[in-house]
């Protein structure tokens, strides 16, 4: 794989929100940055690992509510509350996959779901942290210590920016090394891994932790964004699935797929709702699932494998003429 | 007297009232080329998978050096330096030819310099090299079948356990097949080769050992077995065989 092209887009990523000035279109371009950085979270367990997940909202919310409530209760910074949301990410990761993946294909899918939708439930009785009210926030005057800015989006933009750089970084350090590897090998035929000497129960709880932890630091950046959380915005099937969607759209298990995806259903769905309003809920999901489905009819590797495609049949042209 | 490598007492493997496996034994010295034959439905896959721990046996023990690993996962029967190839290959198709093997030299380096040096010399020996960037699922099934072999070997393995890695394929690929078992031989590889082509199998076993119906009944030199009155009864079938003693009777 090259650089220069994943150097290119990141340079774009930071550039554009800081040179563009409307607050829209920052807003846009941090909700891309956080679905991106979802994406590839979810990429590891799923497009590296195969193991395909549709409960990553689980460990988004218990980021986002862990942070929260130890703002909210303790006055816990959210930084910390970051780093103990990805921990408790992880440790209910381990807990769930453990008898998850007995399971095989379709059904750990399911168990996934299920899991996930367990986990909601108990957010939404559970008086502790508000129930099914949700929890706003306190707002404090802008501090790095509170992660509440209010006069810029810029700050949480760049926040987004190092998240994701930072999640881009881990999964392509696991693409290239044995990890991935192993963990590609996996996906492809669970018996040719273990032939070749792979633990793949092993391989798979740590892929999973890795990816689920990942995925909780954005729930955090997300409620300090937003400063209100309920059960359903956070543990809702529409995380779940705008992860499982933007990544399978834009490529799934290359480190571009949420990159493309993210950049394609961010700003549709978040354009549709301020055109459209109240009334448009649901439009950008529609046009999305179109997209999917005439997406993977004609390449099921996604837009990216549509781009692969384009370019080997160009230089398999090249060759026929030399 | 050579040093037992791979030693099977008493397997016995039962799928519900068939009994695939029936207190089978026998056993391998290193650098030895043992072969598994026998009629199709005779139980040679599925004692392979007993062995490699993808079965647990029902009853009996497998010993590898000496250390029982009986029941044992897979991964760390390989990791003991055991493994094995499938009859019906499983590339890892969308990756080339050479993370395949990559992906088997790991076990034995964590550092990927290593593990693509390892891989290399493999991709040579198995004369993959001009191959390695080609996908593994667009390859012809020769090379799959190859490509099977060249993914173990990148594991580092005293033994290995070859099933069926010559069917489908054409006279010359056979003799392409066979001269690369002499040469992993020769490089101190103990082979087990469950195979149905008796021409190709012959030539290069050390021992034979021939299951039928679960049972194992015949075990020798290649010579020796081939002339064994049951094993051509379980080939070729009772009346095949009283057939052919009345013409050596007539002559």
């Amino acid at each position: 794989m090259k650089k220069t092209p994943l150097l290119v887009i990141l340079a774009l990523l930071l550039i554009l929100p800081l040179v563009v000035e409307d607050v829209n279109f920052q807003h846009v371009m941090l909700m891309m940055l956080i679905f991106a950085g979802l994406g590839e979270a979810w990429n590891i367990i799923t497009g590296f690992a195969g193991q395909t997940s549709f409960g990553h909202a689980a460990f988004f919310g218990i980021g986002a509510y862990t942070s929260t409530v130890l703002f909210y209760k303790f006055n816990v910074s959210p930084w910390i509350g970051m780093i103990l949301g990805a921990l408790f990410a992880g440790i209910v990761a381990f807990l769930v996959s453990y008898p998850c993946f007995r399971l095989k294909g379709h059904y750990f899918a399911i168990a996934t779901l299920a899991v996930a939708e367990i986990i909601k439930q108990l957010f939404v009785s559970w008086d502790y942290v508000e129930g099914a009210t949700g929890i706003s926030i306190p707002v404090v005057p802008d501090s790095f210590w509170a992660m509440q800015f209010h006069r810029s989006k810029i700050p949480y933009v760049l926040i987004a920016y190092g998240l994701f750089v930072f999640v881009l970084f881990v999964a392509v350090a696991i693409e290239r090394n044995k990890m991935g590897y192993y963990l590609k090998a996996i996906r492809e035929s669970h018996e040719a891994a273990e032939a070749l000497g792979i633990n793949t129960a092993r391989y798979k709880l740590l892929a999973m932790i890795v990816s689920s932890m990942l995925t909780a630091l954005f729930g955090t950046l997300y409620a300090q964004y937003i400063l209100y959380i309920d059960p359903f915005m956070v543990f809702g099937l529409d995380v779940s699935m705008k992860i499982v969607l933007l990544t399978v759209l834009g490529g799934l298990g290359s480190v571009y797929g949420p990159i493309i995806g993210a950049a394609i259903l961010i700003p549709l769905s978040e354009y549709t709702r301020t055109l459209l309003g109240g009334t448009g809920k649901g439009i950008d999901l529609m046009i999305y699932g179109i997209l999917i489905v005439i997406v993977v009819v004609f390449e099921p590797r996604g837009i990216l494998g549509l781009l692969r495609k384009r370019s080997r049949r160009r230089l398999n042209y090249g060759k026929s003429n030399a | 007297m050579a040093r037992v490598m791979l030693e099977v007492q008493k397997i016995t493997m039962k799928f519900g009232n068939l009994v695939a496996n029936d207190n089978v034994s026998f056993s391998v010295n290193e650098g030895e080329i043992v072969s598994l034959i026998g009629p199709n439905g005779a139980g040679k896959t599925t004692l392979f998978n007993c062995i490699s721990g993808f079965y647990k046996p029902f009853s009996g023990k497998v010993f590898f050096e000496g250390k029982d690993i009986t029941g044992k996962p897979p991964h760390q029967i390989t990791m003991m330096g055991l493994t094995r190839t499938f009859q019906i290959v499983k590339p890892l198709k969308d990756m080339t030819v050479r993370d395949n093997v990559l992906t088997g030299a790991f076990l034995r380096s964590s550092s990927k310099k290593e593990a693509e040096r390892i891989a290399d010399e493999v991709l040579e020996l198995t004369h993959l090299w001009e191959k390695r960037n080609m996908l593994a699922g667009s390859l012809t099934t020769a090379d799959k079948k190859r490509l099977e072999i060249a993914r173990v070997l990148a594991t580092r393995p005293k033994m290995i356990m070859l099933d069926e890695a010559m069917a489908g394929l054409n006279q010359s690929e056979i003799k392409e097949a066979m001269e690369l078992c002499i040469k992993l031989n020769r490089a101190g590889i103990t082979l087990l080769i469950v195979e149905h082509i008796m021409e190709a199998i012959m030539p290069i076993s050390h021992r034979v050992i021939v299951l039928s119906a679960g049972k194992k009944i015949a075990e020798g030199e290649p010579a020796e077995v081939t002339n064994n009155e049951e094993v051509i009864k379980a080939y070729l079938g009772e009346r095949y065989y009283a057939k052919s003693k009345k013409l050596d009777h007539g002559l």
